[in-house]
C-alpha cells in the first residue's frame, strides 16, 4: 500500500499512531513491510490456503463472533441434499461441466428456495426465470455464452427469492446448514498444510491467527486491506470473497475500524464501475441486457431482478435511467427505449477483444489514459491485435508505446513486423491531467470529491470530456435528417450539454446533476428512494443520486475535520445515500443496541423511534429492530429489523454464496495456471474453469505445472507488480524527467541466494524466460526478496515490477511480455501475480535470437497448444 | 500472552463511543513495530529493544552510505586553483625579495623579483577568474569584505597588490618613476607575505578533512614554498654575483617548507594519509625531492652559474609540485567517507 | 534587492560564527524578526515515496539530475546536490527495529553470499551489510535529508560574493543573482549539501523554500509528505516535539533511536533542520560530529600571520646572510 498508495498510507500510519496493528502479508518486503508490526512472506498465488488456514482456526477455535454469525449471516441457511462440496469430489464441485468448462449452479442453492445472484452471475438463471431454457434446450451453448458474458461485476446488484423461505438452523448444528458445510469445507487447511503450501512458518501463521481473533469481535474490529494484486489471478474473485468469509465470522463487516478496502490500479477506478466503462454492466450496476430472443423491458426486469431488498426497484432504475438518456423520446409505448440498448452476445473484455483483433472482428479500438502494450498481459499480443486493426485512437499525455508500436515496437525491433505492412491508422490526441479539468474522482470507499480546473491544459490537449461531448455531437450531425432506425439510438439522446471557454468545454457538473437524476419538473433528486417506474423521473446512475441535492454539488463540500465529527459527512459525498459505512446496521446488536460501548457507529433510539448514530444508518431510519415482514411483502418491506445487508435476497451476508460465481460457492485453493509445485490439497491442480480456451494461441502458450515433465524448465515463481517510483504502465511517469530518474531502468529483484544459484551480479543485467518471452533486467540483489520452503523444496521469486517500456526517458523491457493470458472467469482478470519463469545472467539476445531462445524452451519442456489447458 | 499485552501501545487506544471518539493520539505519533508482541524475539532467544536504563547506542565499527563521499569535494580546476596557490606564494615572497634587492643594490635581482612578482601575481589573478563558475560576475567579488570569507580577504589583497607589484615592476625594468616606484615596490613588500600566506586559510577554512586538519602548519608550508620558489627565481634569473640573498631565501623556505610539511603530517594522524598516497602523495614526494636537490644544488653550486640556475628550477618545481600535491590530497580526503568519518567518531566517542 | 543590502549593511558574523547558540537571524543583522522555522525529518515514519524530492523539484524548477540505476536499494538520486536538493536514503541493514517481525528467513550466510555466489561485494549489494545480524533481523530504514541552514553555515561564512545569506526566518538561503561561482562554500558545506550545477557554474541548494514562508505557505517537501515524516514549523516547538517524540520511541524499545543536529551546543550550533534517526549518522551519509569549518578561522589568521611575520623574517635574515654568500 505505501508501494502504490503512499498518500492513502498516511491513514495506516495514523491508525498505528492510535495502536493498531500492521500485518503486512506478501511475498515481497516492501515499503509497507517496512513500517508494519510484522511482514509475512508468502509463496504467490497462496493467498485462499494462507486465509482458508485462518477460518478453519476460526472455526475449529470456536473463535469466531456466534452472535453476529447467527444473526446476520447465512451460516444456518440449509443447503440442498444436491450440493456437493470439495471434500466430497476431490476439489471440484458438483454441476462441473467438463466439455463446457463451466459449472451449473442448481446444486448450490438453499433448500427450499431459490436464491438469485446478490453478486454476478444472475442471468445464469435466465433460461429458467424467463423460461429460455426450455426454449433452448440443452445444448449448454446459451449458458455458457451467458457464463462468458461476466455477470461477476454486478457486485451490489441484488438476488431474489423466487419461491418460500429459506430453511434456516439457528443452532448452527445441521449436517446441511452453510456453518456446517463450510467447517468441512476448510478442515483439511490445517495449520500444516498451509506452511507447505505458502511456505509460511507454523508458529508465523498461528501468530498471525492470534493476532486477527485478539482483536476481532465484539471489542475489536479489524479491517483487510487488498490492491489489485489480489484480483490478478485464474481465482482472484475467490481471494476476496475468501477474506470476506473471515470478516463475517470475526463480525468485522459494517463496523467501524472493520471491513475490506479495495485500494484500486487508479485513481476513481471505483468511479469508473459505479458508471461502467465496463462491457458487461450499466450505470449503478444493473446488468448489461443479454441477447436473448424477443427480450423486452419485462422479460429483463422478471429475468433480472429479485422481489425483495432493494433491488426490487430495479425497474424504477432502469426506466430513470433510460429517461436520463433517451428523455422526451423515451415514452412507456417503446418501452422507454430499452431496444436502444446494446446487447451481449459472450464476453467482450479487453482480452476476448483482442482475440477478436487477430480474427479481425474488431476494428477499430479506442485507448483512453490506456497503454496495452506495456500494462496489459502477454504485451506481444496486444501489439499484434492493434496491428491488424484498421484504426487506433490514442488519448494519452505523451507517446507512449501503444501509440508507437508500429515504428519502434519490439516487433519491428525484431523485424517481425515491418511499418510498410502494418495498415492500422494510428490517431493520437494529447489528453488533459485530473488538474487541467473539473470533475470527480470517487475513492475505494465510494466517496465522491470533486476537483476544480486549475489550468487551461496547454496545447491540443482535451480532457476526455470534451472529446467525448465533441465526438458524438458531431456524429450526430453527420446522422442528423437520417431515417435508418439503427441511428435513432444515437440521434435520440439527450446531449445538450452546456459548454463553457474558448475551447468549448462541457459543464462537468451538468453531467454531474444529469447522473443525480430530477423530477418531471427538472427539481433534482435527492434520494433513488423518489425514483420512479412511470418514467417521471430521470437519473443516471440511481446510486449516485443524490449527489446533486438542492443543485448543490455535493461532492466538493470540504468541510475540515475538526468542524465536524469523526465520520466526517460533510467531506465530499458518498454512495449509497451518503452513507460512509456500508451496511451499517451490522454494527448494532439485532435488538439496535451496539455491539459495545467502543465500537459504537449507529444505533436504534427507542424514544425517537428511530436509527441514529454517527454515519447516515444504511437502513430504513425509522425500521424498528423488531420489525417481521408480513407474508407476501416485497422489496424493501421484506426485509426485517434484523437484516442489515439490504441489497440481500435474504438481508443476510452471504458465507456460502449459492448463485452469482462462476467457479464455486466457496473458495478453494487452486495452484496457480503456472506452478512449480503440485497441489496439496486435492487432486485438481487449477480452478477448472478458469477462462483459457478462448485464448490458446501461438503467441500465448502455456507452461507445464508441478511435477508434470518439463515444469522444471521453469523452475522460479515470478510476480508482476508497481514501485511507488511510477505508474501501471508509465504513461504517466516515464516521461516525466523528475520521476524517471527515481526509478530510471527496469529492474528484476532476487534474493542472495537466488544470485548465488544463477551467478546473478548486483546491478548487472539478467535475462528472465517463459514460454512467452525473454526479456532483459538490471538485477537488485537484495534480501527484501525471501526464499521459502514449500513442499520440502526451495522456492525462489523473481521480483518484477512492470512499469517500463521502450519510450520516454525511463526505459526498458516490459514485464507483461512473459505473462500470458489466463483469466478469472468471473472477471476476465488475468493472471499476471504469479507466474513461472527461468532467469540467466546478462542481456537477451536482439532481433530472431531472441524468439530463437524463446523457442528452445519451449522445446526443452516438450510445451504444446495442448500443455497447461487441462480442465 | 502477557508478552503480547507487555506495552502500553500493544492495543487499540482509541475508541468510538456512542460519544464520539476517545483517547485519539495525533495522527504523526505511529511507533516502530512494538504490536506483535514478539518484543524483540530472536532466534537466540535475546531480548533487544529497550534495555535497562537509558538506551544504548550500539557502537559500529566504521561504515558510510554506500560508500559515498560524506563532504562534497571542491569543484575547482587544479589548474586555476593549484597553480594560483603556487604563484600566489611566488609572488608574495618575490615582492619581499625585489624590495631588498632595491635596497641593497642589486638591480638584476630587483629586476627579475618584481617583474616575476608581477606576473606571477597577475596570473594567479587570471587562474582565480577563469576558475569562476561565472567569471563575468568576478567583480561580485568586491560587493562585500568578509573576514570570515579568506576568498574575500584574498580577493582585496590582490586587488591592491597587483597594481603595486606592477607599478614597481614597469618602473624597476624601465627605470622610470623612481619614487612612485619605491613607494609601489614598498607597498608591495607590505602585502606580498599576506598574498603568500592566506591562501593556506583559504584551503584550511573548508570542511576538507586534509586541508582543515592542517591548519596550523599550513600557512608556514606555504609561505615557505613560496620563499623557496622565489629563491628558485632568483637563482635562476639572476647572475651569480646579486644572487646570494636568493640563495639564502630558498634554502630558508625549503627548509621551513619541509619542516612544517613533516610536523603537519605527524600531526593529524590518518588525514595525512592522502599527502602519502595516490596522486597527492606522487606530487609531494617529487616536491619534496626536488627541494632536497634543490637546495643541495643552490648551497654546493654557488660558483657556478648553470648549477644555480638548475637549483632554481628545480625549486620553483618543487613549489609547484607541492601545492599540486596538497591539492589533489585535498581531493582525495575529501572523496573518501572514512577521513570524514573517523576522526570525528573518534572525537565525539572521547566527548561522550 | 533587500536581501543583497542586508548583505553589505550587516556586520561581519565572525563572531557570530564563534559564539554559542546565538540567534541566527538577529545575528545575521535583523533587529525585528519571525521566529526561526525549520524541519524537524522523523525519519521513523518515513517510507520512501520520495514526495518530498519531486515536491521540491517541481516548486523551485530544478533540472533533472541523472538517470542513473545505481543498486543502492531504492536510491537512484545518490546525494543532496545543485539539482537534488531533497535525498531520500534507503538502507537496508540486518538489524532488528525494535519488535518489528519482518518475516526475512535466510537461513544461509546471505552476506557471504552476497559477497561470493553474486559476484557482487557485500558493500555494494542493496543491503547495507556492514551491520550483520541475526537470522530474521531485516529494517529498511528510509530517510529524507535536507540541507540543516545551520545555525552557524560554513557556507554562509565563507562566501566571498554575500549571495549567500541569512534570511529573517533563520534560514540560508542563495541568491542566484549574486552567486558569481567560486566553489568556495561547496567543500566548506560539512554535510556535502551544496553544490555546483554543471553547466551553469552557481552554487545551489535547498532555500527552505523562502518565496512560500514569505507568504505564509510551508515548504513543498512538508506539504507533500503523506506520514509526516517531515515537519515544519518554529523551531522550538520542534525540538520540543522531537523531544517527546524520542523519548516515546525509547520507552517503545526503539533503543537506536536519536535525535541528530538538535542541540544548539553542536559544531554548527544545533541545526534548523534536524532528524530523527533510528541508526548512527554515518549509516545515512551523515556525518557523525560536523563543526563549521570558520570555527578555527580565527586560530587560521593567526597562524598565517605568524607565517607572514616569518616570511619577513626570513627574508631579513636571507639579505644579512646574502652578503656573505
Amino acid at each position: 500500500m505505501a508501494e502504490c498508495h503512499p498518500v492513502g498510507f498516511q491513514w495506516v500510519v495514523e491508525a498505528k499512531a492510535r495502536g493498531a496493528k500492521i500485518i503486512h502479508v506478501d511475498p515481497r518486503f516492501t515499503r509497507t513491510s517496512a513500517l508494519a508490526d510484522i511482514h509475512v512472506p508468502l509463496r504467490a498465488g497462496t493467498d485462499i490456503a494462507f486465509l482458508g488456514g485462518i477460518i478453519n482456526y476460526v472455526l475449529a477455535n470456536e473463535k469466531y463472533f456466534r452472535d453476529y454469525v447467527v444473526a446476520y449471516t447465512n451460516a444456518g441457511t440449509i443447503l440442498t441434499e444436491d450440493y456437493r462440496d470439495t471434500e466430497d469430489l476431490d476439489g471440484v464441485f458438483s454441476g462441473l461441466d467438463v466439455d463446457e468448462r463451466s459449472y451449473d449452479f442448481h446444486t448450490w442453492q438453499y433448500e427450499g428456495m431459490e436464491v438469485q445472484a446478490a453478486a454476478g452471475h444472475r442471468d445464469l438463471e435466465y433460461q429458467d426465470k424467463a423460461g429460455g431454457k426450455s426454449a433452448q434446450g440443452k445444448n449448454g451453448k446459451r449458458s455458457g455464452a451467458v457464463r462468458q458474458s461476466a455477470r461477476g461485476e454486478s457486485h451490489g446488484s441484488g438476488g431474489v427469492a423466487i419461491t418460500g423461505n429459506p430453511r434456516v438452523d439457528p443452532t448452527l448444528q445441521h449436517p446441511r446448514c452453510v456453518f456446517q458445510v463450510l467447517k468441512r469445507h476448510y478442515a483439511r487447511y490445517s495449520p500444516e498444510m498451509v506452511s507447505d503450501i505458502c511456505g509460511v512458518p507454523v508458529d508465523t501463521f498461528l501468530q498471525i491467527c492470534e493476532l486477527l481473533v485478539e482483536n476481532s469481535g465484539r471489542d475489536r474490529t479489524s479491517a483487510f486491506v487488498y490492491s489489485v494484486g489480489w484480483t490478478q489471478h485464474t481465482v482472484g474473485v475467490q481471494y476476496i470473497r475468501t477474506a470476506a468469509i473471515l470478516q463475517q465470522l470475526l463480525g468485522n463487516m459494517g463496523r467501524p475500524g472493520g471491513g475490506i478496502m479495495a485500494l484500486r490500479g487508479h485513481a476513481s477506478i471505483q468511479g469508473s464501475t459505479d458508471i461502467p466503462t465496463l462491457f458487461n454492466l450499466l450505470p449503478g450496476y444493473i446488468p448489461m441486457p443479454h441477447a436473448h430472443s424477443n427480450q423486452d423491458l419485462d422479460s429483463f426486469i422478471q429475468g433480472e431482478s429479485p422481489k425483495k431488498s432493494y433491488w426490487a426497484e430495479m425497474r424504477a432504475y432502469t426506466v430513470s435511467l433510460l429517461k436520463s438518456w433517451w428523455g422526451p423520446a423515451a415514452t412507456p409505448d417503446n418501452d422507454f427505449c430499452f431496444d436502444y440498448l446494446p446487447r451481449l452476445t459472450g464476453s467482450h473484455s479487453t482480452y476476448e477483444t483482442v482475440m477478436a483483433q487477430l480474427a479481425g472482428d474488431c476494428k477499430g479500438y479506442f485507448l483512453l489514459g490506456e497503454n496495452p502494450a506495456v500494462g496489459s498481459a502477454n504485451a506481444k499480443m496486444q501489439r499484434l491485435g492493434m496491428a491488424n486493426l484498421e484504426w487506433l485512437v490514442v488519448r494519452d499525455f505523451s507517446l507512449i508505446e501503444s501509440a508507437t508500436w508500429w515504428k519502434d515496437g519490439p516487433e519491428i525491433e525484431s523485424g517481425e513486423l515491418k511499418p510498410e505492412d502494418i495498415g492500422t491508422e494510428v490517431f493520437f490526441l494529447p489528453a488533459a491531467a485530473h488538474t487541467e479539468k473539473d470533475g470527480s474522482f470517487t475513492n475505494t470507499q465510494r466517496m465522491l470529491q470533486w476537483h476544480h480546473q486549475a489550468v487551461e491544459p496547454a496545447g491540443d490537449a482535451r480532457s476526455d470530456l470534451w472529446f467525448t461531448f465533441h465526438l458524438g455531437r458531431k456524429i450526430r450531425e453527420k446522422l442528423a435528417g437520417s431515417t435508418d432506425d439503427m441511428d435513432r439510438p444515437v440521434l435520440d439522446l439527450t446531449w445538450d450539454y452546456p459548454t463553457k471557454g474558448s475551447v468549448a468545454e462541457p459543464e462537468a457538473e451538468a453531467v454531474l446533476a444529469e447522473i443525480n437524476g430530477w423530477d418531471s419538473e427538472g427539481a433534482p433528486l435527492t434520494s433513488y428512494e423518489q425514483l420512479n417506474e412511470d418514467g417521471s423521473t430521470a437519473c443516471g446512475c440511481w446510486i449516485y443520486c443524490g449527489v446533486y441535492t438542492n443543485g448543490i454539488n455535493q461532492a466538493a463540500r470540504r468541510k475540515p475535520a475538526m468542524l465536524q465529527n469523526w465520520v466526517a459527512n460533510e467531506w465530499g459525498w458518498a454512495w449509497p445515500a451518503n452513507r460512509r459505512i456500508l451496511y451499517n446496521r451490522a454494527s448494532a446488536d439485532p435488538d439496535g443496541k451496539p455491539w459495545s460501548e467502543r465500537k459504537a457507529l449507529v444505533w436504534w433510539d427507542e424514544d425517537k423511534a428511530k436509527w441514529t448514530g454517527h454515519d447516515i444508518p444504511d437502513f430504513s431510519a425509522a425500521k424498528s429492530p423488531h420489525y417481521r415482514p408480513p407474508t407476501g411483502a416485497t422489496g424493501a418491506e421484506a426485509l426485517s429489523g434484523v437484516d442489515p445487508f439490504v441489497m440481500q435476497a435474504d438481508g443476510k451476508s452471504w458465507l456460502f454464496v449459492p448463485a452469482g460465481l462462476t467457479d464455486g460457492p466457496l473458495p478453494t485453493h487452486y495452484e496457480p495456471q503456472e506452478s512449480p509445485v503440485p497441489n496439496l490439497l486435492y487432486r485438481q491442480q487449477r480452478n477448472p474453469v478458469r477462462e483459457i480456451t478462448a485464448m490458446v494461441h501461438p503467441n500465448d502458450r502455456f507452461q507445464p505445472s508441478g511435477d508434470e515433465p518439463g515444469a522444471e524448465v521453469f523452475p522460479y515463481v515470478c510476480s508482476t507488480y508497481r514501485i511507488a517510483e511510477h505508474h501501471t504502465a508509465g504513461g504517466m511517469t516515464r516521461f516525466q524527467p523528475y520521476l524517471a530518474e527515481l526509478a530510471p531502468e527496469f529492474f528484476c529483484e532476487v534474493s542472495p541466494e537466488l544470485a548465488a544459484e544463477r551467478g546473478l551480479e548486483h546491478a548487472g543485467w539478467a535475462t528472465i524466460i517463459t514460454a512467452r518471452a525473454a526479456i532483459e533486467a538490471r538485477v537488485m540483489v537484495t534480501e527484501r526478496i525471501t526464499p521459502m520452503t514449500v513442499q520440502g523444496k526451495r522456492i525462489h521469486h523473481v521480483g518484477l515490477p512492470y512499469h517500463w517500456g521502450h519510450s520516454g526517458l525511463a526505459t526498458g523491457d516490459p514485464a507483461n511480455e512473459l505473462t500470458h493470458l489466463s483469466l478469472d472467469p468471473n472477471v476476465h482478470i488475468q493472471e499476471v501475480k504469479v507466474l513461472a519463469c527461468d532467469i540467466q545472467p546478462g542481456r537477451r539476445p536482439r532481433g530472431r535470437a531472441r524468439d530463437a531462445l524463446v523457442e528452445t524452451y519451449q522445446r526443452r519442456a516438450g510445451i504444446t497448444e495442448r500443455t497447461g489447458t487441462e480442465v | 500472552m502477557s508478552e503480547r499485552t507487555d506495552v502500553s501501545t500493544a492495543s487499540s487506544s482509541s475508541d468510538v463511543t456512542t460519544n464520539g471518539l476517545r483517547g485519539v493520539r495525533p495522527d504523526r505519533d505511529a511507533l516502530t513495530g512494538v504490536a506483535t508482541g514478539k518484543r524483540g524475539r530472536r532466534r537466540d532467544g535475546k531480548r533487544n529493544g529497550q534495555r535497562d536504563g537509558a538506551p544504548t547506542v550500539p557502537a559500529a565499527e566504521f561504515t558510510s552510505y554506500y560508500g559515498m563521499p560524506v563532504i562534497n569535494k571542491p569543484v575547482w580546476s587544479s589548474l586555476d586553483i593549484a597553480g594560483y596557490l603556487f604563484l600566489g606564494g611566488l609572488a608574495g615572497a618575490a615582492s619581499l625579495l625585489g624590495a631588498g634587492a632595491q635596497a641593497t643594490g642589486r638591480p638584476a635581482l630587483d629586476r627579475v623579483s618584481k617583474a616575476g612578482a608581477f606576473g606571477a601575481g597577475a596570473l594567479s589573478l587570471v587562474g582565480l577568474v577563469h576558475d569562476l563558475g561565472k567569471p563575468s560576475r568576478f567583480l561580485h567579488m568586491l560587493r562585500v569584505f568578509k573576514v570570515t570569507s579568506p576568498m574575500s580577504v584574498g580577493s582585496w589583497l590582490l586587488a591592491g597588490y597587483v597594481p603595486l607589484a606592477g607599478i614597481a615592476a614597469a618602473s624597476s625594468v624601465f627605470g622610470k618613476a623612481p619614487r612612485i616606484g619605491m613607494a609601489a615596490t614598498a607597498g608591495s613588500a607590505l602585502i606580498g607575505p599576506a598574498v603568500a600566506s592566506y591562501t593556506a586559510a583559504l584551503i584550511s577554512d573548508t570542511a576538507v578533512p586534509a586541508w582543515h586538519d592542517g591548519y596550523p602548519e599550513m600557512p608556514f608550508v606555504f609561505v615557505g614554498s613560496g620563499a623557496a620558489a622565489a629563491g628558485g627565481l632568483g637563482l635562476l634569473a639572476a647572475p651569480l654575483t646579486q644572487s646570494g640573498p636568493a640563495r639564502a631565501m630558498a634554502v630558508f623556505g625549503a627548509s621551513t617548507e619541509l619542516v612544517s610539511f613533516e610536523r603537519m603530517e605527524r600531526r593529524i594522524g590518518m588525514t595525512a594519509e592522502p599527502y602519502s598516497q595516490g596522486r597527492g602523495g606522487a606530487y609531494v614526494r617529487a616536491g619534496k625531492v626536488l627541494s632536497v636537490l634543490g637546495v643541495a644544488a643552490a648551497l654546493l653550486g654557488r660558483r657556478n652559474r648553470v648549477v644555480s640556475a638548475l637549483s632554481g628550477a628545480a625549486l620553483l618545481a618543487s613549489s609547484a609540485a607541492t601545492r599540486w600535491g596538497i591539492f589533489h590530497a585535498g581531493m582525495q580526503s575529501a572523496n573518501d567517507p572514512k577521513y570524514t568519518i573517523i576522526p570525528q567518531r573518534d572525537r565525539s566517542k572521547g566527548e561522550r | 534587492m533587500a536581501p543583497v543590502d542586508i548583505q553589505i549593511g550587516r556586520r561581519p558574523n565572525l563572531e557570530g560564527a564563534l559564539l554559542g547558540d546565538t540567534d541566527p537571524a538577529t545575528q545575521g543583522g535583523y533587529s525585528e524578526h519571525p521566529p526561526r522555522m525549520g524541519f524537524f525529518t522523523d525519519t521513523s515514519v518515513c517510507i520512501g515515496c520520495k514526495a518530498c524530492e519531486v515536491a521540491c523539484k517541481e516548486w523551485n524548477a530544478i533540472p533533472e539530475d541523472g538517470l542513473v540505476f545505481t543498486g543502492m536499494s531504492m536510491d537512484n538520486s545518490q546525494g543532496l546536490g545543485a539539482s537534488t536538493w531533497r535525498h531520500v536514503a534507503f538502507i537496508e541493514q540486518r538489524k532488528p527495529i525494535a519488535a518489528q517481525d519482518p518475516g526475512i528467513r535466510h537461513d544461509t550466510d546471505v552476506l557471504a553470499l552476497a559477497g561470493q555466489g553474486s559476484g557482487t561485494p557485500p558493500d555494494q549489494a542493496a543491503m547495507t551489510p556492514t551491520t550483520p545480524g541475526a537470522d530474521g533481523e531485516f529494517r529498511w530504514l528510509m530517510a529524507s535529508d535536507v540541507c540543516k541552514h545551520c545555525t552557524h553555515a560554513a557556507c554562509l561564512d565563507v562566501c566571498p560574493t554575500g549571495s549567500l545569506f541569512r534570511t529573517e526566518f533563520g534560514t540560508v538561503v542563495v541568491q542566484e543573482d549574486i552567486c558569481n561561482g567560486c566553489g568556495y562554500c561547496i567543500p566548506a558545506c560539512p554535510y556535502g549539501v551544496i553544490d555546483q550545477r554543471k553547466g551553469d557554474g552557481r552554487a545551489w541548494k535547498c532555500t527552505l523554500c523562502y518565496d512560500r514562508l514569505s507568504v505564509g505557505q510551508e515548504p513543498a517537501c512538508a506539504k507533500s509528505c503523506p506520514t509526516n515524516s517531515i515537519q515544519f514549523g518554529p523551531l522550538d516547538e520542534l525540538r520540543e516535539r522531537a523531544d517527546a517524540r524520542l523519548a516515546r520511541l525509547h520507552e517503545a524499545g526503539v533503543a537506536d533511536a536519536r535525535l541528530y543536529g538538535r542541540d544548539p551546543d553542536d559544531g554548527v550550533g544545533g541545526d534548523g533542520a534536524f532528524f530523527l534517526l533510528l541508526d548512527e549518522p554515518e549509516v545515512y551519509g551523515l556525518p557523525p560530529d560536523p563543526v563549521v569549518t570558520t570555527r578555527d578561522l580565527p586560530s587560521m589568521w593567526k597562524h598565517v600571520a605568524a607565517a607572514a611575520v616569518t616570511l619577513v623574517g626570513g627574508a631579513l635574515a636571507a639579505f644579512a646572510a646574502g652578503r656573505r654568500i
